[in-house]
């Protein structure tokens, strides 16, 4: 089953964590590649993505002539995505034990799990 | 140039939409055609729908390290249904498929205009979590 | 003289590399390091052969490389352990001949079955391990079948290879008593292959990789080795009656199209033939397997030229029989479906009402599923709608979800 374990964060978050010493965020930094490489390890990696700072992000919508139309803004309170885990496993409780690792190791950061849709039907 | 574009779950109910048949098949036919599309055209990445947000668990760590998986989300939590990973020739390109996306059919056929976020994505791999 | 690569020799590569396996494995008593060693020699024969054409004895140049790599791997492992100890290790240590090619042993791919379905090992690794060693298949395709990073399913095999390892079973064929202890496993490994693939058969555009064709390959290689095993041939009748309906379950726009509303001019007549051929003999050996049980089902459904036609009866009868031989709250969500065509779907209704207090399938979308489709039939709109609508909140697969949702939008009217 796949999974995929998200970390959000806000602004305020963000910049708190920028202030944080440089050794301190390489260490951080060290113990998620760490746990990436114990995935890949396990079996279970699928993909990581750490995302660029949402003053890159847009907000688009289609208009009825199918001109994009885009907003940059981000409220300073609202909750955006950091980056994910994609992993493969047995089962939730596996999932759950993963997502518990990476906030453990990010000051306790909620870890939101999500399971895959698939486009697999089973037989009949 | 890789960019993820996000949707979120329709906020009336999280759960299943309620719309008229022809309306379901058309949004559904929709978003496979688009799938279809950017496959062939070599711009999907990947494409992957989410599980309902009633399955959604917010996960953290007892002082121990195992997981508490009680978390409750915030009210106003908008959740995510669905993501594609595009890679494309440009920004303008990135711009036009969120557009496309969030122009998709809904009740009575009209576009749904759902806000698409867009972010970019390093090419680098494997992206690490910064 | 070698010949050009053409259609033929990458379906050739496959059914040789379990041959070469067996045979380096036994010959250097180390199955593990001996999977590596063929896995590359596949690798380059993939590499050059496209080139340099397939030679003309293509498994001797696959045992020639591999026992080549193998060497390598003893000489390296001797010079550690040399620099690791102060004592001198023997410098003639026995080497095995290279000429082992006359030394193939038929049953060598049944060895490979039984040391690759391990019941030590998770179902993602054994099926992994199982289409490398014994499907010939490279890391590569099976990443891309599994859509995972090809670095994680290398991980996944040589993992599942150290727990073979560490169980410390030699290289051979396991004595009667205990093959037929431990063929189930591998009677199973091969089915979640051929699941895993039929499944993904729904909108699948460019898996290069047909995972159920993979299963019949393998699953018709064991029925050549084991030849009497009414099971092994129960399996693939199986495989073959439900892969018939191939063609007929993704509909124009891709949706899924249930058994009961398929075209079956589209199903595949020799597949059935051949599956109930094979389940015929199978059922002639006075034994009732969970496979052949399934497989008769199967043939049941397939027999029915229209929909209308299915021997509903027979089908309960036989799920009776599989609630005996295998019960799950699977196979009395499905008894409950046929009970309802035989005796009413107010009979279904009840069946269901006993699996809400079964944990294990309590809030499973197919039982609110089922039940949609049975309130429907009774003309309880309003009820199935609305477990229409909680199954397709509850199931993770995609052409369900649509499915289900669509049906509900059905009910409630365009």
């Amino acid at each position: 089953m796949k999974y995929i374990l998200l970390m959000s964060g806000t602004k305020a978050g963000v910049e708190g964590y920028h202030a944080w010493s440089k050794e301190d965020i390489e260490a951080h930094m060290g113990v998620l590649r760490r746990i990436s490489q114990d995935l890949t390890e396990s079996g279970e990696f699928v993909a990581t993505q750490g995302l660029a700072e949402p003053k890159e992000a847009k907000v688009v919508r289609g208009e009825k002539n199918g001109v994009p139309v885009t907003d940059g803004i981000f409220p300073e309170s609202k909750e955006f995505l950091l980056g994910y885990w994609i992993v493969e496993v047995p089962n939730a409780k596996r999932a759950y034990a993963i997502a518990g690792r990476i906030s453990a190791a990010s000051a306790n950061l909620p870890i939101e799990v999500r399971q895959f849709a698939t486009n697999e039907a089973k037989s009949r | 140039m890789k960019y993820i574009l996000m949707m979120n779950t329709m906020k009336a109910g999280h759960g299943v939409p309620d719309w008229p048949r022809k309306d379901l098949q058309a949004h559904i036919a929709f978003m496979m055609g688009l799938n279809k599309e950017l496959h062939e055209r070599g711009e999907l990445v990947s494409g992957e729908g989410l599980s309902f947000p009633d399955q959604a668990k917010l996960v953290c760590a007892d002082k121990n390290g195992r997981p508490i998986t009680d978390g409750v989300f915030p009210e106003s939590k908008e959740f995510l249904a669905g993501f594609w990973i595009i890679d494309v020739d440009n920004q303008e390109r990135a711009y036009d498929i969120a557009a496309r996306i969030s122009a998709a059919p809904g009740p009575g056929g009209a576009a749904l205009n759902m806000p698409i976020e867009l972010r970019p994505i390093m090419s680098a791999p494997p992206q690490e979590m910064v | 003289m070698t010949k050009p690569w053409d259609a033929t020799s990458e379906q050739l590569l496959r059914e040789l590399a379990p041959q070469v396996l067996g045979a380096v494995a036994r010959r250097f008593r180390d199955f593990s390091s001996a999977e590596d060693a063929v896995q590359e020699a596949m690798i380059a024969a993939f590499t050059q052969w496209p080139q340099q054409g397939v030679p003309e004895n293509p498994r001797g140049w696959l045992i020639q490389v591999a026992c080549r790599r193998m060497l390598d791997h003893v000489r390296g492992e001797i010079a550690r352990r040399e620099r690791e100890t102060a004592v001198a290790v023997e410098a003639e240590t026995f080497l095995p001949s290279l000429d082992i090619e006359t030394d193939m042993d038929p049953d060598d791919t049944l060895i490979l079955l039984f040391t690759c379905c391990h019941p030590a090992l998770t179902p993602s690794s054994t099926i992994a391990l199982t289409l490398r060693a014994v499907g010939g298949l490279t890391t590569a395709e099976i990443a891309n079948a599994f859509l995972v990073p090809e670095a994680t399913m290398a991980q996944r095999i040589s993992r599942a290879k150290q727990t073979i390892r560490a169980s410390g079973i030699p290289f051979h064929l396991p004595a009667p008593h205990e093959r037929a202890e431990r063929l189930p496993a591998v009677l199973h490994v091969l089915y979640l292959i051929f699941s895993e693939g039929y499944a993904s058969s729904i909108g699948r555009h460019l898996q290069r990789l047909d995972l159920a064709r993979e299963a019949i390959r393998l699953t018709r290689n064991a029925k050549t080795l084991l030849p009497e095993n009414p099971e092994v041939a129960g399996l693939l009748a199986l495989m073959l009656l439900t892969d018939a309906r191939r063609a007929a379950r993704p509909g124009a726009e891709d949706e899924l199209i249930p058994l009961d509303k398929q075209d079956r001019t589209l199903w595949d007549r020799a597949e059935i033939s051949e599956g109930i051929e094979l389940l015929t003999a199978a059922l002639s050996k006075a034994s009732m397997g969970l496979y052949q049980l399934q497989a008769a089902i199967a043939a049941v459904h397939d027999e029915a030229a229209r929909v209308e036609d299915t021997d509903w009866p027979q089908i309960l009868a036989l799920y009776e029989l599989l609630k005996r031989v295998a019960p799950s709250p699977m196979v009395t969500l499905n008894y409950a479906i046929a009970a309802s065509m035989v005796h009413g779907p107010a009979q279904g209704l009840e069946l269901l009402r006993a699996l809400d207090r079964d944990p294990r399938i309590a809030g499973h979308y197919r039982l609110d599923a089922v039940r949609a489709h049975l309130f429907e039939k009774t003309g309880d709109h309003e009820a199935a709608i609305k477990h229409f609508r909680i199954a397709a909140a509850r199931t993770t697969s995609m052409p369900e979800r649509n499915y289900l949702i669509t049906q509900a939008a059905r009910l409630a009217g365009d």
